[in-house]
């Protein structure tokens, strides 16, 4: 299951990536990320946020250097053992990427689906999640019938229903209200607390300050690792997590209610 | 091992539509090749069986015999040979029938008319007589006495059967890559189609195979509705062509009852079909799943 905080869950070792014959659009990425770490991954529009969490989801191979995900070179990794990697890893694609000819209930079940999940296990846990985001009363949607901010509910259920060692959010906050950026970033610190690795990719500097955690900058192709900006919280302390959440009005709870 | 749910929207990308059609007709002409080979197979086997065990012998009329003397000589040869087990000799008017289509009704009338004197004969099944040493003796008896073991043309027959029966195996194959060449470029359009979908659940951590056995699933299924569709339009064809064989003069085209045999070949063809668009869509999906990361 779980390492402990000290295990790395992903390691960049020189990495470069470069599209077909175009400049790098990453050189020299060297950074290791301990499991249980929360990070925002922050850059001007361009400058490669999508294209290095697109290696981390091994949807992308670099040009050169080494990637290690959960202690396994993904390089030398068998194609067949692949999927296996992928499964620990959840995303909330820039986009959401959901399946737009199946219900919700089916697009969040997918990553259970595919690892061969029972029907009756996906039932029960599937419904679970979906009511924990406030969804209970649109498992049956289509996701072209939901608004903006439920679609990307879906898609973070979707990206954690397997529980994910590392959750990959690319802009997750990129088309809702600061409000429900704030609500949404809560929610990924619930998980955090669980024990997952967290990585969110945004532009959005203001919710970044806001929220306190380390930051991964990337300028001109390369990556520079900061501490957490200046904040009401630099511990991970429950006491303080819970204050901050009452601040914001912020339990899953009422985020059901006002969602549904 | 097929019946999985379906993640993708398979039903709607239109293929259902054509797939089965082009596979319907792909396997009507084949069973229509099939069941003729099978047919010509029989009538052949029935030729080279009943007509090896005959001969015939043609008595020419010398100078210094008459005809019943050169008759007499040459039944005497014959009845002296083992292996044979009956003689007819065939009356002039026989031998004028068989020479109708070469010299038409005048034959029976002009009773002058030299017509050779021919002995159909029948071999015993099992010994099968010297030929050569038959046709000295004949020859000795009545010199320019001709024996056909009608040899000569039923191997040119048969020939001309192997051919055929080739040719036909060529179409089989080619039909059969046809199917799934039309199977690769039907599931390639579907992968294009969904693109999208399918590069989700490879990103989620569908093996390969999760993804490839939903494509499979639905060719097997398509290429057996198409390959049942071909043999409803070819049964009321074979009958049609039976009914017209039989209507014909009888003797030129010996009938045939398809047996068990030859209908587990034509219900195997259907069949074959769904298999081959199954392993065909499989492969592809596969080759092309195999360039993604
Ligand atoms: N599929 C692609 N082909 C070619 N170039 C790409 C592709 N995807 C991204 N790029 C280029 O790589 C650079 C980084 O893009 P991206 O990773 O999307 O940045 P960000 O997510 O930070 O906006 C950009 O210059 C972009 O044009
Ligand atoms: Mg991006």
């Amino acid at each position: 299951m779980k390492t402990g905080g000290n295990g790395s869950v992903v390691r960049f070792e020189n990495v470069g990536l470069r599209y077909g014959l175009g400049p790098e659009v990453l050189q020299d990425v060297n950074v290791s990320l301990a499991s249980g770490s929360f990070h925002f991954l922050v850059g001007p529009s361009g400058a490669g946020k999508s294209s290095l969490l697109k290696l981390m989801y091994l949807a992308l191979k670099p040009s050169r250097g080494l990637i290690t995900l959960f202690g396994r070179d993904v390089a030398t990794t068998p194609r067949p053992e692949l999927p296996a990697l992928r499964r620990q890893v959840g995303v909330v694609f820039q986009e959401f990427r959901l399946l737009r000819h199946l219900s919700a209930f089916d697009n969040v079940a997918l990553p259970l689906r595919v690892s061969g999940a029972r029907e009756s296990r996906i039932k029960k846990h599937v419904s679970e999640l979906l009511a924990w985001v406030g969804l209970q009363n649109h498992m049956n949607a289509r996701p072209s019938t939901l608004s903006g901010g439920q679609q990307q509910r879906v898609a973070i259920a979707r990206a954690v229903i397997a529980r994910p060692r590392l959750l990959l959010a690319d802009e997750p906050t990129g088309n809702v209200d600061d409000r429900m950026a704030m609500r949404l970033l809560h929610l990924f610190e619930q998980l955090n607390r669980l024990g997952t690795t967290v990585i969110i990719a945004t532009h959005n500097m203001t919710l970044v300050d806001r929220l306190g955690h380390p930051v991964l900058r990337l300028d001109d192709s390369r990556l520079i690792e900061e501490a957490a900006p200046e904040s009401r919280n630099n511990s991970d302390s429950g006491e303080s997590d819970v204050a901050r959440m009452d601040e914001y009005g912020l339990n899953l709870q009422q985020t059901s209610e006002t969602a549904a | 091992m097929f019946n999985t749910r379906s993640d993708l929207p398979l039903e709607r990308d239109g293929q259902g539509r054509y797939l089965p059609w082009l596979i319907a007709f792909m396997v009507y002409l084949a069973i229509l090749a099939l069941a003729g080979v099978m047919a010509l197979n029989k009538v052949t086997a029935r030729w080279d069986k009943g007509v090896g065990q005959t001969l015939t012998v043609q008595v020419a009329l010398g100078e210094n015999q008459t005809e019943a003397e050169a008759l007499d000589a040459a039944l005497g040869v014959l009845d002296e040979t083992p292996g044979i087990a009956q003689t007819h000799r065939l009356e002039r008017e026989q031998v004028a029938k068989l020479l109708e289509p070469w010299l038409g009704r005048f034959a029976e009338d002009m009773e002058d008319l030299p017509l050779p004197l021919m002995i159909d004969v029948q071999l015993a099944s099992k010994i099968k007589p010297d030929l050569d040493r038959l046709k000295q003796r004949l020859d000795a008896a009545v010199p320019g006495a001709l024996v056909d073991d009608h040899r000569l043309w039923l191997d040119r027959l048969i020939d001309l059967m192997q051919a055929v029966e080739l040719l036909a195996g060529t179409v089989l194959i080619l039909i059969g890559l046809a199917c799934g060449g039309t199977v690769v470029f039907t599931t390639r359009t579907g992968l294009a189609i969904h693109r999208e979908a399918i590069e989700v659940l490879h990103l989620i951590g569908a093996q390969d195979s999760y993804i490839a056995r939903q494509f499979a699933g639905r060719a097997l299924a398509l290429g057996l509705k198409g390959g049942l569709l071909g043999l409803g339009l070819a049964l009321p064809t074979l009958t049609l062509i039976g009914y017209l064989a039989n209507t014909q003069e009888q003797g030129l085209l010996p009938t045939f009852t398809p047996g068990l045999y030859h209908w587990a070949a034509i219900l195997a063809l259907p069949v074959a079909a769904g298999l081959i668009a199954m392993m065909t869509a499989r492969f592809t999906v596969t080759g092309t799943l195999g360039r993604m990361p």
